[in-house]
Formats: C-alpha cells, sequence, structure tokens
C-alpha cells in the first residue's frame, strides 16, 4: 500500500526509455522480462505466511542473506526481517503484525520493539507512516503486552 | 642447524600462531557471528549480552510468560540485553566535525606563518627594475614605443590628450 508513496527509485524514467527503444510496440505491452510480477497483494501474502510459520525459529525470524529469486512466488523459508528491512518499502500492518505474533512464539520482546524502531526509521521523512502503523498493531499490541518505543522513552536520546 | 631448528620454532609460536585460525579464538574474531549495530538491519546474529547473570537469566525466564506482566523497566532491560544501541542512538552523529575543522585551520595558520616568516627573512630585496622610479620611466619608454597599439597598452593611452584614457 505504501510502496508507491515510498518508492524512491527512478522507475517512471526508466519506463520512459523503455518505450523509445519499442517503435512498433503496442501501448499495453512493454519490452520488460517475462518473468511473473508480483502483485502487492501477493508479496503481502507471502510474508505472512512466512512469519506465521508455527515452528519458525530465531533465525529464520533475522534472516538476511536472499536465497531465493523474488519472482518466484511461493512461499520462501529462507527470508526473514532484515531481508523485509532491505526493501524500498514500508511492511504492511498485517505483515508486522505475524512478525510480532513470531517473536512472541519466540519469545523475544527485544526483537519485537526492534521491528517497530526499524518501521518507523524505514518510513524516513513520510512521517505519518509510523503512527498509522502503530494505531492499526494497537489491538495487537495490547494483546501480546508490547510496548512502543516511544511508551519506553526510546524514541529520544 | 641447531640454530635454525630454534629459529623455526620461534617463528612458530611468535609469529604464525597469531596469523592462523584454527588456534585458540580470539575476543573479535571475524568468523564469528558478531553483534552490529546496523540501521539495515534490525536483528542482529547474536545479543548483545551473551553472558548473563543469575538475575538477567530470571527476567529472560519471564520473558517467556505474558509480557503484559513485564513492567516498563524490565521491558527496556531485555532490550538493552539484546541490543546496544537504540535507533535514535544509532543515528546520533557526533561533534567530530568541529575538531576536524578546527585540527584543519590551525595548519593552514601554520602553515601561513611559515610562509610570512620566510618573506620576512629568507627573500632578499626585489630587483630595482620593480621601484616606482624604473616602472615610470619604463612605462614612458612603452608608449614612446606605441606598445600593443591595436588591443594593447598603447591603445590605453590617449597621445592628444597625453593621459590614461
Amino acid at each position: 500500500m505504501f510502496r508507491p508513496v515510498v518508492r524512491l527509485s527512478t522507475s517512471g524514467v526508466r519506463s520512459l526509455t523503455r518505450t523509445r527503444q519499442c517503435y512498433s510496440a503496442p501501448l499495453a505491452s512493454r519490452c520488460y522480462s517475462h518473468a511473473k510480477v508480483e502483485t502487492d497483494e501477493e508479496f503481502d501474502a507471502r510474508w505472512v505466511t512466512y512469519f506465521s510459520k508455527p515452528d519458525i525459529d530465531a533465525w529464520e525470524l533475522k534472516k538476511g542473506d536472499l536465497l531465493k529469486n523474488i519472482e518466484n512466488t511461493s512461499a520462501s523459508f529462507y527470508e526473514g526481517m532484515n531481508t523485509l528491512i532491505g526493501y524500498d518499502l514500508v511492511p504492511e500492518p498485517k505483515i508486522l503484525d505475524s512478525a510480532l505474533r513470531a517473536c512472541r512464539r519466540l519469545n523475544d520482546l527485544a526483537s519485537a520493539i526492534r521491528i517497530l524502531e526499524a518501521v518507523k526509521d524505514k518510513s524516513g521523512p513520510h512521517k505519518d507512516i509510523y503512527p498509522y502503523l502503530i494505531q492499526e498493531l494497537q489491538p495487537t499490541l495490547i494483546e501480546l503486552g508490547i510496548s512502543t518505543p516511544e511508551d519506553l522513552g526510546m524514541d529520544i536520546l | 642447524m641447531l640454530t635454525s631448528r630454534a629459529l623455526v620454532r620461534g617463528l612458530k609460536s611468535g609469529f604464525w600462531r597469531p596469523l592462523s585460525s584454527t588456534s585458540s579464538v580470539q575476543a573479535a574474531h571475524v568468523k564469528v557471528p558478531q553483534y552490529n549495530n546496523r540501521l539495515d538491519t534490525p536483528l542482529s546474529d547474536v545479543p548483545f549480552v551473551r553472558n548473563l547473570n543469575s538475575e538477567q537469566r530470571q527476567l529472560k525466564e519471564k520473558e517467556k510468560g505474558p509480557w503484559t506482566k513485564l513492567t516498563k523497566e524490565e521491558k527496556i532491560a531485555l532490550y538493552r540485553l539484546t541490543h546496544e544501541l537504540t535507533y535514535p542512538e544509532m543515528r546520533r552523529g557526533s561533534s567530530e566535525w568541529k575538531t576536524v575543522l578546527g585540527g584543519v585551520f590551525i595548519f593552514l595558520g601554520f602553515s601561513g606563518m611559515l610562509v610570512w616568516w620566510q618573506r620576512i627573512f629568507v627573500f632578499g630585496e626585489v630587483p630595482h627594475t620593480l621601484s616606482d622610479e624604473w616602472v615610470e620611466k619604463q612605462t614612458q619608454r612603452m608608449i614612446d614605443m606605441r606598445i600593443n597599439p591595436v588591443g594593447g597598452f598603447a591603445y590605453h593611452w590617449d597621445y592628444v590628450k597625453k593621459q590614461w584614457k
């Protein structure tokens, strides 16, 4: 949902230069690769499924390197929070909800708070994203007993 | 032959061992997973505090229960066990630039001092051909010779009014 807003890449310029190369191509088809592009919903669903794994372990929660091709839309169990933060987007509340519950299963409160800090940092100059996320996550936060960094006074130096 | 054997032994213990990776692991051995404070890696490979004392272990036990029962201080303590710095602390800048800029100016000033000293104590007098008297006579001769009458020197002299244009 936030990707069109927060995407900082110059994809608009890129598509302009691409169409210039395809003189006779009709408007609908572009000369892009033939790999299937994942929609936003599929992306979200994949990540929610990933964090919802009941016996997820700490390594999978953290996982840094990308072992699977992004365009492969089946659930990949080798991505984790570090990879998610590496993408050019702020995760949806439902993905974060799934991740926070994974932290609960792993008895790791520190990681849960860290995830909240990370998404706030990830939204960068768009200051209205984080309050929205907290508002959406409020039921989960109350249920699991996770305090936000603001509650703990950790958002200031 | 004996001396060379002693030399090899000395080399083995004194020189090669610190380079070896299979001997006893040093404190910050880079092949072992390390803790790091990175904005792009929120969850580090290992927690910041690995060796917990009994108090901290009790807290970890309490963490296994409902988190609603933890006090704020306990939550902060749990966070600090796993992470050294919070995101604002990671993002905090330092005043190092003032030191750097100050150092640059000090050295520039010192160089300036050297140049000034050199000007006073090392350089001799300028040649006599740069004295005002000589330059006057020189300029008059240049005007008389009509140096660069089109685009240069004598062009700027008004020969009628006998002054610069």
